[in-house]
């Protein structure tokens, strides 16, 4: 599934506008999430899952290939935390 | 401060002017169409935002850890999210900017 079923999606089950108009609100939906989470906001939507910003401190690694040890920098990272309803979803 | 999906629905009512009961279909239309998708066992690729993908994971024995009795865990699927480029470096760039989020445990 891509941008484009989603689009499609939303355009024959909502419907009132356009193709196109259904791609820009569509576009507007995920821009929001992506805002919001830029700015370390994390975003529940119940019925699917949790997405959480989480910082990490610096740490020590190592390259798996070569053995060497190399610091692994600080970072932001996302991640996604299914809901029990979704995880039940695939499951049934 | 979390957002939840009715705020994530009233943010994109102001921003396309919208009802809110049309923007909460719409919203509740992509995340229903997503979760029907991963039903199906079916990935989602979203370009700029991320990819879903269903795991398959085997059955096995299991210990319980605090009573040290042997559990069955059942096979199982789990949907698994992969953050696309464009929003891991837009999400690590935002950790320059104000407040920190939620620290690792």
């Amino acid at each position: 599934m891509t941008k484009a079923d989603i689009i499609e999606n939303v355009y024959e089950k909502v419907g009132g506008f356009s193709k196109k108009e259904a791609a820009e609100i569509v576009e507007t939906v995920f821009d929001t999430i992506k805002e919001t989470l830029e700015r370390g906001e994390k975003i529940k939507i119940s019925g699917f899952g949790n997405f959480v910003v989480r910082d990490k401190n610096a740490r020590v690694g190592r390259n798996p290939q070569t053995g060497e040890e190399i610091t692994i920098s600080a970072r932001r990272v996302l991640t996604f935390k299914p809901s029990q309803v979704l995880k039940n979803a695939l499951n049934t | 401060m979390p957002i939840t999906k009715s705020e994530l629905i009233d943010h994109v009512a102001d921003k396309l002017r919208l009802p809110k009961a049309r923007a909460e279909q719409i919203v509740d239309t992509i995340f229903d169409s997503m979760v029907a998708a991963l039903k199906q066992g079916d990935g989602i690729e979203i370009r700029g935002f991320g990819s879903f993908t269903v795991r398959e994971y085997k059955g096995y024995e299991g210990r319980n850890p605090r009573t040290g009795e042997a559990v069955k865990v059942q096979q199982k699927r789990l949907p698994f999210f992969k953050v696309g480029k464009e929003l891991r470096e837009r999400v690590n760039d935002g950790r320059r900017g104000d407040k920190p989020a939620e620290s690792t445990p």
